[in-house]
């Protein structure tokens, strides 16, 4: 009998969940604020759901529902991922070493 | 593009990510964590536009869709302050959320597009994981929203709890188990818009009960949540880089919650079930009786630093609301000058949300190597002459050792109370957030230093000068 696929997608997750656990413990307690804004930008990886609902449609018949909410995810997605990252450096480089004179 | 290249592509995005979670473990080495981070990104975002043929058609729209959200994002990552931090997160936990909602939904009402089978046929798996998806998605986008509302003060923090409330959260998270089965029977829009409606609903109502002492859980449980959802939607579309990051995020939010409930010696479940925050009065009457407070003025204040050989700060929430920590830095560095060793200690809960003090100090310039969590820095006040608490309160409050019937007993505390003298910058002898007295105001090495901590620290750098 042949494995379901399912079952493959399920470890990953699984194993993933594990590898999640033991990095996030080792993140240093001062830069727990970015690191709630990096997962908050990484997790909008979402967007490739989003782009593949936006980008089936044909131009004759026009934008479908579908489309349309495909569309506004990528939006919300893309404002995540933009401004999750770009908090992240702005935090991070308020960690850089400062020589003091 | 051959599915089998894009999903191995997608898996390399999953590692850049976990890289990205990696880098954090020390200030010197996140900068390019956050660099594998963007990469994994552009990564993910390229073999989706290469793995669906959209050059043809349609791909000025999805550009000007993700140009438009990319300028409100930077815009509103360079102009946020780092006070408002916890608010802007609790949004873009709402953005992951309703992103999540809007695609199950344009699964759902177009599964061709993603090859799952179609309208009114799709496979049974993927309508589980998509309901499972658009359920927590609804529930992560309209409790981030309460959560907006209440850190940005636009919504009142104390809890709103009603008669019957856990009653009718329960019937509803049943309604929704129900719903996802007969939608796996009967694939009908209503019944998934039904399911959606039913989690946005919960999803405010598991918010509202909870108070603003404890939106550091909320967060970080929200955070938590949003990780699940892009999970269930990863598996709805197939998508390993989508699976990985839902887990990465999912128990990343989990631990945040578990630190920030053990910071407060709170059970995840009590945070859940709200109510807490409201003012104990019974412990303030106690208090009207108690012997008068000794206050002094910015110059006592900086006598007593300058002639100290050690000093921890122990800044607080209250402290960022004022903007004191500017100011706070520039005393920190006469006393410096005067050989005063000066070292921070930050309570786990210290801020809105974990490790927020953290970047509000850094913001200010002070070195992160002079900041230390509470396990590390709890033996040194005894062999410390000052302590200046600021802005900070209930996390000082030695009633968490002493009262068992105490709302905050068994909470971890800084000992300021074992330094040589604690001075204590603050507008009145008002409660703090958990609502109870600190009995550490009325002791005798105890200086209270009334009025608001950024004009009290301007008038300290004054006298020092």
């Amino acid at each position: 009998m042949e494995i379901d696929p399912l079952i493959f997608r399920l470890s990953i997750f699984v194993l993933s969940i594990f590898v999640g656990y033991y990095v996030v413990w080792s993140v240093t307690p001062s830069l727990h604020t970015p690191l709630m804004a990096v997962t908050n930008a990484i997790s909008s990886v979402i967007i490739v759901g989003a782009i593949v609902a936006a980008s089936g449609f044909n131009i004759e018949s026009g934008f479908e529902l579908s489309n349309i909410f495909g569309l506004t995810a990528i939006v919300l997605a893309a404002i995540n991922i933009f401004g999750g990252f770009l908090v992240t450096q702005r935090m991070l480089q308020m960690y850089k070493k400062k020589k003091r004179k | 593009m051959t599915p089998n290249i894009a999903a191995s592509l997608y898996l390399i995005s999953g590692v850049l990510f976990i890289l990205a979670l990696r880098g954090l473990s020390s200030p010197e080495i996140s900068r390019k964590g956050n660099f594998f981070g963007i990469l994994g990104m552009i990564l993910a975002i390229a073999v989706t536009f290469f793995s669906v043929d959209i050059f043809s058609n349609g791909f000025i729209f999805i550009m000007c869709a993700l140009l438009t959200g990319g300028a409100i994002g930077a815009f509103v990552a360079y102009r946020i302050s780092m006070t408002a931090m916890p608010q802007l997160v609790a949004g873009f936990h709402s953005l992951v959320g309703l992103a999540a909602v809007l695609v199950a939904l344009s699964v759902f009402y177009n599964p061709e597009a993603f090859e799952l089978g179609e309208v009114n046929n799709i496979k049974i798996g993927s309508l589980i994981e998509m309901s499972i998806g658009a359920s927590i998605g609804a529930i992560t986008f309209t409790g981030s929203i309460i959560a907006f509302l209440k850190l940005q003060g636009l919504m009142s923090g104390s809890p709103i709890t009603f008669k019957g409330q856990h009653l009718i959260n329960l019937l509803i998270g049943v309604g929704i188990v129900f719903l996802i089965f007969y939608i796996t029977k009967e694939q009908s829009n209503f019944l998934f818009l039904l399911l959606i409606i039913a989690s946005f609903l919960i999803g405010i109502l598991l918010i509202i009960p909870i108070g603003g002492a404890d939106m550091p859980v909320v967060i970080s449980m929200l955070n938590s949540y949003s990780g699940w959802a892009a999970a269930g939607i990863g598996f709805t579309l197939e998508n390993t880089a989508l699976i990985i990051t839902g887990a990465l995020v999912g128990s990343s939010g989990a631990i945040l919650s578990y630190i920030m409930c053990k910071g407060m010696n709170r059970s995840f479940f009590s945070v859940i079930l709200g109510g807490f925050g409201g003012t104990d009065l019974s412990s303030l009457e106690k208090n009207k009786n108690r012997k008068p407070v000794k206050s002094g003025n910015a110059e006592d204040a900086a006598f007593l630093m300058k002639n100290a050989s050690s000093v921890i700060i122990v800044p607080g929430y209250g402290m960022a609301v004022a903007q004191a920590q500017h100011v706070l830095r520039e005393m920190v560095d006469i006393l410096k000058k005067n050989e005063v060793k000066v070292s921070y200690a930050i309570h786990p809960v210290a801020g809105r949300m974990p490790g927020h003090m953290n970047v509000l100090l850094a913001e200010a310039n002070v070195p992160y190597d002079e900041v230390y969590e509470l396990e590390n820095i709890n033996n040194d006040f005894s062999n410390t002459d000052v302590a200046f608490v600021i802005g900070a309160n209930d996390v000082t409050n030695p009633v968490a050792k002493t009262d068992p019937q105490s709302p905050i007993y068994g909470m971890p505390i800084l000992d300021v109370e074992k330094s040589k003298s604690v001075l204590f910058v603050k507008r009145s002898l008002s409660p703090g957030y958990a609502g109870i007295d600190n009995e550490l105001f009325y002791r005798d090495n105890t200086l209270m230093l009334f009025g608001d901590a950024k004009k009290m620290t301007e008038e300290i750098v004054k006298s020092l000068n």
